[in-house]
């Protein structure tokens, strides 16, 4: 096991590495730099000393290792727009894309779970048909138009929640959050319905197909044989068994819940990450798309690091498979 | 196929593959439905200029006055917007079809190059084998392990907006999924006693590849193909509304949906609505006939 751990840890940073290097050559090589990092409104004299504070003179592999040092001492440079940290930037606006990202799978368990159980109990009635197409419906429809028509129903239609923005926040840890006041929960409801649709189809599927599965257990048709009621062996013996791979699937999907915010953030203009991000690209605050990109990175890589040790915790095969090459 | 010049009745009776497939894909009636619906959609983006009753980029065309109109008005050019208009005074309708035109080119194409891309690396991991194989692989892996979206974002930051760099951000999220689709039946393959033969033949790597390998390949990477073409529509779509997609001038579905966003608020809902209609039958019936076609194609559901 401690073998393999080190190999993966090794794993992840060279990948970590390489993703640092595409970054950097993306931002670096690809567009002008001088553009990229120095302000558009700077005269000729400034952009000549910029050029040598950056290091911009020296050869590439240089400006690399000075990119990477500064990286690691966590400095990506600042934001021309706010004038602030870019990484500070970007943390600041972290727990408003957080909470979205919770507040998506908690909807997605309480309505995926549910609809999945009794389309699984049920497979062949109306309703099941109905939940199954729907479930394809969201997987197939596309995130940001299903945002702008929940806005045009229950913002514009029937005013019962609020367009967009984030509303009255409370403050918790040092940070703001919004799912400590009324206003802010309404708020978040249709930004958070609409960041969880892919996830319910996904939990209706994983849950009916559970449920189909763990009906045919010889401990189901035994707990039936002792005559327990269909509620028990229902909620205790079916449902306990497949919670465990639908919440760590739902668990698993919370990276690419946050990169999809990206859109819902937009739609709903919510202030988190995924907006600041789409705002940065739109006005070429290069400094924070870079840092955003290596903290996306980072995180990505942490989160494929702890799916595969906790794979490979359950699952000895994937252990000795990797010794193999 | 050889079946072409057999006559008539004949060749009702003989059964060619072709003819299987085609009668197992129409066993679903809502397959059928999904495939007529597409391929109308299709042949309007193609003749959209004869179809529509506008240009909607000849500006002079347009007449500002007609601007924001309900569906159903009959505007100053005498003609009935049946979809409304944009704040422009374009017709939605004529906006639409135009906009189908970008999404299925850039959607189409984009999945066309990916899939020569993919399909090549993932034929060459499998028959290779050793290092190529697994440097190949690792590539698949890390780009996977990206969500699509995600990785578009980042190459798009870097490129710049554009309908080509669209395209090539397209390209570099979908090829893994072909090359992976394509080693994985290609490690099948590569054991049969044809590629055997075709080695002791001693013809040319090449020829292996794309004459013998690649061809008992394809139904999957078709499958693969049919649904990525709908994952690039939306794709190109969502990062043409982020406005980071295709330029004003030559709007998609998606940049059509985004114009209507500042309107909705006032309740002119049909600046967004239709479009994503569109957007949506598009993508749906792509779905059903590569749903369709993965059950009609895939050799363990045979009966």
């Amino acid at each position: 096991m401690t073998v393999y751990l080190v190999r993966r840890l090794l794993q992840a940073l060279l990948v970590v590495l390489a993703m640092s290097l595409i970054v950097f050559i993306g931002v670096y090589a690809i567009g002008d730099p001088v553009e990229i990092l120095i302000s558009p409104d700077a005269d000729q004299i400034e952009r000549e000393r910029a050029v040598q504070a950056l290091g911009l003179d020296l050869p590439l592999w240089q400006q690399y290792a000075v990119f990477l040092t500064k990286a690691l001492q966590g400095d990506l440079g600042r934001s021309f727009v706010y004038n602030e940290p870019a990484l500070k930037l970007i943390l600041q606006r972290m727990p408003a894309t957080m909470e979205l990202a919770f507040g998506a799978t908690i909807f997605a368990l309480i309505i995926g779970l549910p609809l999945g159980l009794y389309a699984g109990l049920r497979p062949n009635s109306r309703f099941s048909r109905v939940i199954m197409a729907s479930s394809i419906l969201g997987f197939s429809l596309p995130t940001f138009w299903v945002g702008l028509m929940l806005i045009m129903v229950f913002a514009v239609y029937l005013g019962w929640l609020p367009s967009t923005g984030r509303g009255d926040t409370g403050t918790l840890l040092g940070m703001q959050w919004s799912f400590l006041t009324w206003d802010g929960l309404r708020h978040m409801a249709m930004p958070a319905l609409n960041l969880s649709l892919f996830k319910i189809s996904l939990v209706i599927r994983l849950t009916r197909a559970g449920v189909r599965e763990t009906m045919l257990m010889d401990y189901v048709k035994f707990a039936r044989a002792k005559g327990l009621s269909p509620a028990r062996v229902t909620f205790v013996h079916v449902f306990k068994n497949i919670l465990i791979p639908v919440v760590t699937v739902v668990g698993l999907e919370l990276g690419s819940t946050i990169a999809f915010s990206v859109v819902t953030e937009s739609v709903f203009a919510w202030p988190g990450m995924g907006k600041l991000i789409i705002d940065s690209i739109n006005v070429l605050d290069r400094p924070v798309i870079v840092a955003y990109l290596m903290l996306i990175v980072l995180m990505f890589i942490a989160i494929n690091l702890i799916v595969d040790l906790t794979y490979s915790m359950l699952d000895p095969r994937v252990r000795l498979e990797s010794k193999g090459t | 196929m050889s079946d072409a010049v057999i006559p008539g009745k004949i060749a009702d009776k003989v059964e060619t593959p072709f003819r299987r497939f085609v009668s197992e894909f129409a066993e679903s009636k809502v397959a059928l439905g999904a495939l007529v619906v597409f391929i109308i959609i299709t042949l309007l983006a193609i003749f959209a200029p004869w179809i529509t009753p506008q240009n909607p980029y000849d500006l002079a065309e347009l007449d500002i006055m007609d601007g924001r109109m309900e569906p159903g008005t009959v505007g100053g050019a005498g003609f009935t917007y049946w979809l409304g208009t944009d704040d422009q005074g374009r017709d939605m309708l004529s906006g639409i079809i135009y906009g189908l035109r970008i999404s299925l080119t850039v959607g189409a194409g984009s999945a066309l190059i990916a899939c020569l891309i993919g399909a090549s690396l993932g034929l060459l991991a499998a028959y290779a084998g050793g290092r190529t194989d697994s440097v190949i692989m690792r590539l698949v892996d890390l780009q996977l392990s990206f969500p699509t979206i995600l990785a578009a974002l980042m190459i798009l930051a870097f490129l710049g907006k554009g309908i080509m760099n669209v395209v090539i951000a397209l390209v570099l999220v979908e090829w893994a999924y072909y090359a992976r689709t394509v080693r994985g039946t290609a490690l099948v393959e590569r054991r049969r006693e044809y590629i055997e033969a075709a080695q002791c033949l001693a013809l040319p790597t090449h020829r292996v590849l794309f004459r013998h390998l690649l061809p008992n390949c394809l139904p999957p990477l078709i499958v693969v193909g049919t649904m990525q073409v709908a994952r690039a529509i939306a794709l190109e779509a969502t990062l043409s509304f982020l406005g980071l997609g295709v330029p004003i001038t030559e709007p998609s579905l998606g940049l059509l949906i985004a114009n209507g966003y500042e309107y909705m608020l006032s309740g002119k809902y049909w600046i967004s609505f239709y479009p994503g209609i569109a957007l949506l039958i598009t993508i749906v019936s792509i779905n059903l006939v590569g749903d369709q076609l993965r059950d009609v194609l895939n050799p363990r559901l045979k009966k």
